[in-house]
């Protein structure tokens, strides 16, 4: 690992500098939600301290889905087909459970051409960090509705959206999703703590992003626009993150915050900030998403979190080492029981 | 005719008689007798007709006869038309019930009537199943009729039911009422007899291609599977289950060497298998038409991105969802092609058990080496009927897992791109993502992309990339499964692959002792290698025979060859759902070569 840059001053637990985590620059239009997104990411690995050579990084197509090249050069990346980074990505966790999963996905990729995917990953628990780059419209193919667009939603060219949407993180939810947050490109201050959280969390973790389209769906009458969701933005708490064996700095009044304990040890501290908002109860998580579309607010926060549950890799029973690495000793019936075997037909 | 008959069961899907055929089928080979037996099945769970030949051939023949000497007629609905497939001189074992008279009563065959449903009901107790057991009385009916010796049913009775030895009694004491009723009240008229064969099947056994592909796939090193269920290609897959369970277990941890996973659909099945084909995985899906058709788009990106995959297509009757339960070669040009932009695949082209077993070996070995999904194309014939085989050999090769780079190896590189020719033969080197060096990672994707596998739009770049897949594509030919040739010498040969081969080899027999000797080149794979094109241009006329009806294997051919070879070729196509037998090779082959030697004669008058 010698040609990694290494520095006593400003590197992160795997003794890698922030330029590790860096990518190559991005071609998407300035201002793009997608780009703040991945500045974001490129914080919360370094601070998470993923070593490189781990992280897959997986995608589908859209504006959303390139975005994988422009974080963690020296990483794996797999910039696939539309709608199906999920089977991919399960693919690859088959092969080597010990990959770390990250992938990418847009409005599109996920609620309209990749929706049944999207569904059985979530069913299977993959062990992974899925995040929807949600701008409510196809960004690539220029600014058709997607399926994530508010019913009376207006496109810049003055279509109206028809058709309700379809709420990715309640669809989690009812699916079992055992990781469900919602957030936007522009906070930070809440995105990064709830991405290492769910680097943390093991089984499927879902975030739906909502990450503004300044090209094509930013105007008045898009509710996805970077005023309208300033405007409309309700976080359900504060949120810190703080990473396993780390000490808890900050003094929480009693009362006032909820810890989870995440299955690498990991803590997320949720922060009260007006009613109380328990994660863990997966109806209250429902109800809470259908008032708040019924009040045209925009809920973020970590909706819904179950910890513990087995993943995909543990529920078929798959050795630690990857399957991938196995050769033909270990693989290949024995000489004795193909005898036996053959023996058997006849 | 001594031992050269086909007898053909003609029953109800649903009521039972599959153990029966089975059992019928074991005890011939135990006689030493080689047997052909198929299945015709309808796409129903219960209560459509369907039917069991068994053919007998001492010559050891594979393929599907047409003629019926022996039926055994237990189904109403089919009764008139089961009749009429009868040859002159054959034997009908019907239920007394049916009536004879009228289309049904010809005067060229044998009926014996046999009160199927009468015995089971006064022999076998209340709670029995009654239903099941009318299909062991005609085993012992055609046991007396035909002289199948009684032991060697025993014998192959006891095995059927190992897993249930309670079955055994009930079940033998079928056999031997049907058996004492054909001989009370049946006197022989027909001159069909059995007569064991000594050695005639030593050293085989009976097997189906997707078993013999299931083991493939266990002793070629797959550990990742992905599948949705389709018919004829779900027994692959569930017999990789069954073998992994059994194999594949730490007896200790309980954990298992293979991840198996019913996707929720064929776009998500290839999706898994090329995921973990980059991360490093031998990974494979076994599906049929319908299925291939989802899965073009994944395959043309692993062809571009190049990540090795393997992809059994277990052909059955289409267009469409077609006869889902009948045999087809109708996927080999789209296979071949599959995806669109210049995608072209390496498909192999099993016709045996045997092959069923060492090509879904080879399989792993060639998409690891060319980094390119493959595609194993058996069909409904191969895949779930049959075959007398010999035992499958223990591999002596290890895994060939390609131009794979290590930590190690990058270590000792200065640079490395993914897609540089380093060697000339358009084969790139990888890294599987887990590698433990700074340098191992590379961004894959279906978009264009250079050496460095940088996202590219360049035309030069573009154009060079796909000059070296191809330059990859003719590296395979060398590679692939080499054509089998029987040549002798003659102008005539046909050229087939897949299950067609086993009616060449009759078809071959039965034109020799009309006088024509013909050659013959069996193609196992494609890319087509150098020595079709030699072979063709070593004959006058060249007939390729296949099951489809676009004669689909002739028409790639013709694109590849000069024109030269082209005219030589001559299209033979059976296309009835039913497994192609010799008579539809001989007719139309025989019928062309007196076309071609009037036109001679006409040329020199
Ligand atoms: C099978 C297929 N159909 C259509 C397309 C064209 N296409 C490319 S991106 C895209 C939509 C992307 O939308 P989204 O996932 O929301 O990504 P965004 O660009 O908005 O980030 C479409 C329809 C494609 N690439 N593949
Ligand atoms: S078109 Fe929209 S989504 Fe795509 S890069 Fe531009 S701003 Fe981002
Ligand atoms: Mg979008």
């Amino acid at each position: 690992m010698d040609t990694i840059p290494k520095s006593s001053v400003n590197v992160n637990a795997s003794g890698l500098t922030r330029d590790v985590y860096k990518g190559s620059p991005s071609t998407l239009c300035a201002g793009c939600g997608h780009n703040s997104i991945t500045n974001h990411l490129i914080k919360a690995l370094y601070e998470y301290g993923i070593e490189p050579h781990l992280l897959a990084k997986m995608s589908g197509i859209g504006c959303s889905s390139k975005t994988p090249a422009y974080f963690v050069e020296r990483a794996h990346g797999y910039n696939g087909l539309h709608g199906r980074m999920p089977s991919a990505a399960t693919g690859a966790k088959l092969a080597n459970r010990e990959l770390f999963l990250l992938g990418i996905s847009g409005d599109g990729d996920t609620a309209s051409i990749g929706l049944g995917q999207y569904c059985h990953l979530i069913r299977r628990n993959l062990d992974c960090t899925y995040i929807v780059e949600d701008n409510g419209c196809y960004g690539l193919t220029k600014g058709q509705f997607s399926a994530t667009a508010d019913l009376g939603s207006v496109l810049k060219r003055g279509q109206v959206n028809e058709f309700e949407m379809i709420d990715l993180c309640g669809l989690a939810i009812e699916l079992g999703a055992t990781f469900v947050a919602r957030s936007f490109s522009g906070d930070g201050k809440q995105l990064v703590p709830l991405l290492q959280a769910a680097f943390s969390h093991r089984g499927a973790a879902i975030l739906d992003v909502i990450s503004p389209c300044v090209t094509f769906n930013d105007h008045e009458g898009s509710t996805k626009s970077y005023a309208y969701v300033k405007d409309h933005e309700v976080p359900l708490h504060g949120t810190d993150y703080f990473a396993p064996r780390a000490e808890i700095v900050v003094d929480y009044e009693p009362g006032t915050v909820r810890e989870i304990t995440l299955e690498d040890g990991a803590h997320i501290m949720l922060r009260k900030l007006h009613d109380d908002y328990d994660p863990t109860d997966r109806i209250q998580a429902l109800r809470t998403l259908h008032d708040a579309r019924t009040q045209g607010e925009l809920v973020t926060g970590l909706l819904y979190v179950d910890t513990g549950a087995s993943d995909l890799c543990e529920r078929e029973r798959m050795p630690r080492a990857p399957l991938a690495a196995f050769g033909e000793d270990d693989l290949r019936i024995s000489r004795d029981d193909w005898s036996t075997l053959m023996a058997s037909f006849g | 005719m001594l031992n050269d008959l086909t007898i053909r069961a003609a029953t109800v899907n649903g009521s039972g008689s599959q153990s029966s055929n089975l059992v019928l089928t074991h005890a011939l080979v135990r006689l030493g007798i080689p047997v052909a037996p198929k299945n015709i099945f309808p796409s129903n769970i219960e209560g459509l007709p369907t039917w069991f030949d068994v053919r007998l051939s001492p010559r050891g023949y594979q393929c599907r006869s047409r003629d019926v000497d022996v039926l055994v007629a237990l189904n109403l609905v089919t009764w008139e038309s089961d009749i009429a497939s009868v040859k002159p001189g054959g034997v009908i074992v019907h239920d007394a019930s049916y009536t004879v008279h009228g289309a049904t009563a010809r005067d060229d065959v044998t009926y014996y009537p046999v009160p199927f449903t009468e015995l089971s009901k006064e022999h076998f107790p209340q709670g029995s199943p009654r239903k099941y057991l009318i299909n062991m009385i005609y085993v012992g009916v055609l046991a007396q009729i035909l002289a199948i010796d009684l032991a060697a049913v025993e014998g192959a009775l006891r095995d059927q039911f190992k897993r249930k030895p309670a079955a055994v009694e009930l079940n033998l004491s079928a056999v031997h009422l049907g058996y004492e009723y054909a001989r009370d009240h049946l006197p022989k008229v027909d001159s069909y007899r059995v007569e064991p064969m000594p050695g005639g099947t030593d050293g085989l056994m009976l097997m189906d291609g997707n078993r013999g592909a299931a083991l493939g796939c266990v002793m070629g090193g797959c550990t990742v599977a992905a599948w949705y269920p389709i018919t004829p290609s779900t027994s692959l897959c569930e017999t990789f289950i069954e073998y992994c369970d059994r194999f594949r277990v730490d007896p200790a941890t309980k954990e298992r060497r293979a991840a198996i996973i019913q996707a929720e659909d064929e776009l998500a099945a290839i999706g898994m298998v090329i995921g973990a084909g980059w991360a490093g995985a031998r990974a494979m899906t076994s599906t049929s038409g319908p299925g291939i058709s989802l899965m073009a788009e994944t395959a043309g990106f692993a062809y571009y991105a190049e990540i090795p995959g393997v992809v059994f297509d277990v052909q059955r009757a289409g267009p469409s969802t077609g006869l889902p339960t009948r045999t087809m070669q109708g996927d080999v040009s789209f296979a071949a092609q599959l995806s669109h932009g210049d995608t072209k695949h390496i498909v192999l082209l099993p016709a045996t058990v045997e092959e069923s077993y060492e090509f879904a070996m080879s399989a792993f070995d060639l998409a690891d080496r060319f980094q390119t999904p493959v595609f194993v194309l058996s069909d409904l014939d191969l895949g779930m009927n049959l075959w007398l085989t010999t035992p499958l050999a223990y591999p002596e090769h290890p895994f060939d897992r390609g131009k794979v780079l290590s930590a190690e190896d990058l270590g000792r590189l200065s640079t490395w791109g993914r897609y540089r020719d380093v060697d000339g033969d358009g084969i790139p080197y990888r890294t599987i993502p887990g590698t433990p060096h700074p340098n191992a990672g590379y961004f894959t994707r279906g978009s264009g992309h250079d050496e460095e596998s940088r996202y590219s739009e360049s035309p030069e770049v573009y154009q060079r990339n796909l000059d070296r897949l191809l330059r990859k594509y003719e590296t395979a030919r060398g590679a692939v499964p080499q054509p089998l040739v029987e040549e002798t010498g003659p102008d005539v040969a046909i050229l087939a692959y897949g299950t067609t081969h086993h009616a060449v080899v009759e078809a071959r027999d039965i034109l020799r002792q009309d006088g024509l000797a013909v050659d013959y080149l069996r193609v196992r794979a494609l890319p087509f290698t150098p020595e079709i094109a030699a072979f063709i241009a070593r004959h006058q006329r060249v007939y390729v025979v296949e099951q489809n009806r676009d004669g689909q294997l002739f028409g790639l051919l013709r694109a590849e060859l000069p024109a030269n070879l082209v005219e030589r070729l001559h299209s033979i196509r059976h296309y009835t759902g039913e497994p192609i037998d010799a008579s539809a090779v001989t007719v139309p082959l025989l019928h062309a070569e007196r076309t071609a030697d009037q036109a001679v004669a006409a040329a020199v008058s």
